[in-house]
């Protein structure tokens, strides 16, 4: 017998004809008919993906670095204020035609939005400019045009300090990188060079997310793991019966389940009852609005995410593996990790990945249960988008956020490999 | 009868499984095997002959009786502590390891320094004829190569015992003639015990020295090949292995091992099976290849006119379709040589044979 001979079949001799011009042609023609039929098949859904993903993420890119509001108020102060060298008071002219651009949004009604844009460079300007604003509108025009820098500096004393004017300089760039400074808590001093803000708030919790997301994960695979491999080595009647229970959770409104752990967790709820009354504490813990309701009410709605992938491939691993692996002489738990382990993780990955990514943008169960102690990143993003009205800088941390994620993927590609992936 | 106890390996000592603690799917399994034998479990699925193996490989728990390997009981012993090795259905390859990687998965378990591991690795490739493919991956191999991967890979640590659980199901005729061949050279070459299972009984034939025939958790026969084919216990393992003729009658008298059946096309002599008794209804057996059509030189003691049906043309033989007066079916197989007869449609031949090819049956 001849070695690989055994297995090997006759080959056809591999001969290219060359194709007569008209059959390439109509191969072609074939070839492009399928593509468009192809296009047209997708053109929906790339309609929908462009509207409804690709656009919005890029206003949003393109919104945390643009902001055209105070440019688009006061554009010829700007314009004065160009040759000034920011060490004294500006001159008297780029005064004047302060004052005059203030005049004319006080009669427009919109120096509340110059006010809020300033407050936010220099915190106590919001009714420096509104009261300014408010005493101009009522001055005429020739007394602004010749006496508007003293009406000014009358109306308030920071109007005579550099750093006011700086303020207006900075935030009068319609284009500018301090958003994703201040969300890496990090701002432009007046010199130019960057340097720590004084307050500390974004990085911690950039920190403290991807912690809790880690958290949550880990705990959704020594949850799920067992389980799935429980689920995909029983009959099929028990895993259908226990996948119902693993996809209960996706039947009930994510809001319900929230609220429902409110009432196990508050102060007076299921679970301090129970300790209270089995004598267990003597006083109802702290349970609710903390980092670990957050953690546990967290985990609880992601495990499916966890169950689903692994269930779907642990299912295509046969008894076999682990069967052979024994009758070689490994023990169960060395069998386990050198052969199912390695095969099962294709799903493993994909199941941590997918409770990673989802956790770390999670809103609503820390908004709801956790308190000041569980927010994550997208609560703050969320406040500067309805409460602080600071899209830019929402728009800074979403980005960050974004590019967080991306940078994790690829280190996930990196060492663990996409290709590793299976959903089912 | 000390010396044959010593020399008994393998024992299976009235076991028993249930899994629904109703019903039994093994129902008293008994064996004595000795080393070196080639031990083939042949049945239908559902036969339970896939949980006795299960049973000797330790996957599934013994209900009652008891197994003892070399004399010692085995029933409590865990599975990676039995030393058997086992080649899967679907050959059970590591997917995420290379085929020398797979090779060395048991010595690396026991332990066994790296030089040797890798001369050992080189040894059982190069027995398998598969020097070349030690790098690849097996995704990579044929459905042929991946079988002797599985081969090797359960001979390299020198267990003493193999089991096979219709190692060749997944492969294509031609393919499954070549393992046949590959594992009955290894068989011979390295001398280990095997315990195979398969519902393919050529294969079974081919390749076994013992043959246990399963039907519904019970062993219907256990014998060599040819003495399975030739004298079949009981009508199932006459119908199961090999293609039979059935001819009923009824038992006219009973002389010695010969029994007198009276049939509807007459009268016929045949061997007398176990527990047929005078007066009883019975089914004479008879092989296809076993039958003449007149006229032949070949000697005879019974004779039977039928009517032709139908022939088909299969190459290398042809088989002829004949009616019973009755209406039952007889097939006969004629080499395809110039004695092969042409019937009309309807047309009366006699079938004649020796009354030592046939055996009577009770019926039912």
């Amino acid at each position: 017998m001849s070695g690989a001979g055994n297995t090997s079949y006759p080959h056809m001799t591999a001969t290219s004809h060359g194709l007569a011009p008209a059959d390439a042609r109509n191969a072609a023609r074939e070839v492009r008919r399928q593509k468009l039929q192809a296009f047209f098949f997708v053109t929906p859904l790339l309609v929908f993906i462009v509207f409804a993903f690709v656009a919005p993420i890029t206003t949003m890119l393109y919104r945390s670095i643009h902001n055209p509001t105070v440019a688009n108020l006061i554009p010829d102060t700007l314009v004065a204020l160009q040759d000034w060298s920011g060490q004294e008071l500006p001159d008297d002219t780029v005064l004047i035609q302060f004052a005059t651009d203030m005049k004319r949004m006080a009669n427009e009604r919109t120096s509340g939005q110059l006010a809020d844009e300033i407050n936010r460079a220099l915190p106590g300007m919001s009714s420096v400019v509104k009261s300014t604003a408010r005493g101009l509108r009522r001055v005429d025009d020739a007394e602004i045009a010749t006496n508007g820098a003293t009406l000014l500096r009358e109306a308030n004393a920071r109007w005579a300090d550099p750093a006011t004017w700086n303020a207006i300089k900075v935030a009068g760039q319609a284009y500018s990188s301090s958003y994703y400074l201040t969300s890496v808590d990090l701002e432009r001093a007046a010199d130019g060079s960057i340097v720590q803000r004084d307050t500390q708030i974004y990085v911690k919790l950039y920190t403290k997310t991807l912690r809790m997301a880690l958290i949550i994960t880990v705990l959704t695979i020594l949850l799920g793991y067992p389980l799935a491999f429980y689920m995909a080595h029983a009959s099929d009647s028990r895993a259908n019966f226990l996948m119902i229970f693993v996809l209960l959770p996706f039947w009930t409104s994510l809001l319900v389940r929230t609220t429902a752990w409110i009432a196990l967790l508050q102060t007076n709820g299921v679970v301090n009852s129970t300790l209270l009354a089995l004598g267990i504490t003597d006083q109802p813990l702290e349970l609710l609005y903390t980092q670990f309701s957050t953690i546990l009410a967290m985990t609880h709605i992601l495990l499916p995410f966890m169950v689903l992938p692994l269930y779907a491939v642990m299912r295509g691993i046969d008894q076999s593996y682990m069967r052979a692996a024994m009758s070689m002489g490994s023990k169960p738990l060395g069998a386990w990790y050198r052969i199912y382990l390695p095969m099962s993780l294709p799903g493993l990955s994909a199941g941590a990945l997918l409770v990673f990514i989802i956790s770390v943008g999670y809103y609503i169960t820390p908004a709801l249960v956790g308190g000041t102690d569980g927010q994550m990143i997208s609560n703050i993003i969320a406040f500067h988008m309805q409460q602080s009205n600071n899209w830019e800088l929402a728009a800074a941390l979403g980005s960050l956020l974004l590019v967080l994620i991306l940078l994790l993927y690829w280190l996930f590609d990196r060492f663990v490999g996409t290709d590793n992936i299976k959903l089912g | 009868m000390k010396d044959l106890e010593a020399d008994i390996f393998l024992r299976f000592d009235d076991v028993k499984k249930s899994y629904d603690q109703k019903h039994l799917v093994v129902k008293g399994f008994d064996m004595d095997v000795r080393d070196g034998e080639f031990i083939t479990l042949l049945g239908p699925s559902g036969s339970g002959k896939t949980t006795v193996l299960m049973m000797l490989a330790g996957f599934e728990s013994v209900t009652s009786g008891d197994i003892s390997i070399a004399g010692k009981s085995i029933n409590r012993t865990a599975p990676y502590k039995r030393n058997i090795g086992m080649v899967f259905q679907n050959y059970a390859l590591f997917p995420h390891m290379t085929v020398a990687e797979n090779l060395a998965y048991p010595l690396t378990v026991r332990k066994m320094p790296k030089a040797q591991i890798k001369e050992q690795v080189a040894k059982y490739l190069k027995l398998v004829e598969l020097s070349e493919f030690g790098e690849r991956r097996p995704g990579q191999l044929s459905g042929g190569q991946r079988q002797r991967v599985a081969l090797a890979r359960a001979m390299i640590f020198e267990p003493t015992l193999i089991l096979m659980d219709e190692p060749l199901g997944a492969l294509d005729k031609n393919l499954r003639e070549q393992m046949q061949f590959e594992i009955t050279r290894l068989h011979k070459q390295l001398g280990f015990t095997v315990i195979y299972v398969t519902h393919d009984q050529t294969e079974a034939l081919s390749m076994s020295s013992r043959i246990a025939v399963f039907n519904d958790g019970v062993v219907q026969q256990c014998a060599p090949p040819s003495e399975l084919y030739e004298r079949p216990a009981n009508a199932f393992v006459a119908d199961f292995i090999g293609e039979n003729n059935f001819v009923p009658g009824k038992v006219k008298s009973i002389h010695g091992d010969t029994a007198q059946v009276e049939t509807d096309g007459g009268r016929i002599v045949a061997q007398k099976a176990h527990g047929l008794g005078e007066g009883a209804a019975c089914r004479v057996s008879i092989r296809p290849e076993k039958l003449f059509i007149h006229p032949t030189t070949h000697a005879h003691d019974n004779a039977l006119t039928v009517r032709f049906n139908t022939r088909i043309y299969v190459g290398d033989f042809i088989r002829y379709y004949f009616k019973l007066p009755d209406g039952t079916d007889i097939i006969v197989k004629v080499l395809n040589d110039l004695s092969a007869p042409e019937f009309d449609d309807g047309a009366e031949a006699q079938l004649l044979w020796l009354a030592s090819d046939c055996i009577a049956f009770p019926a039912g």
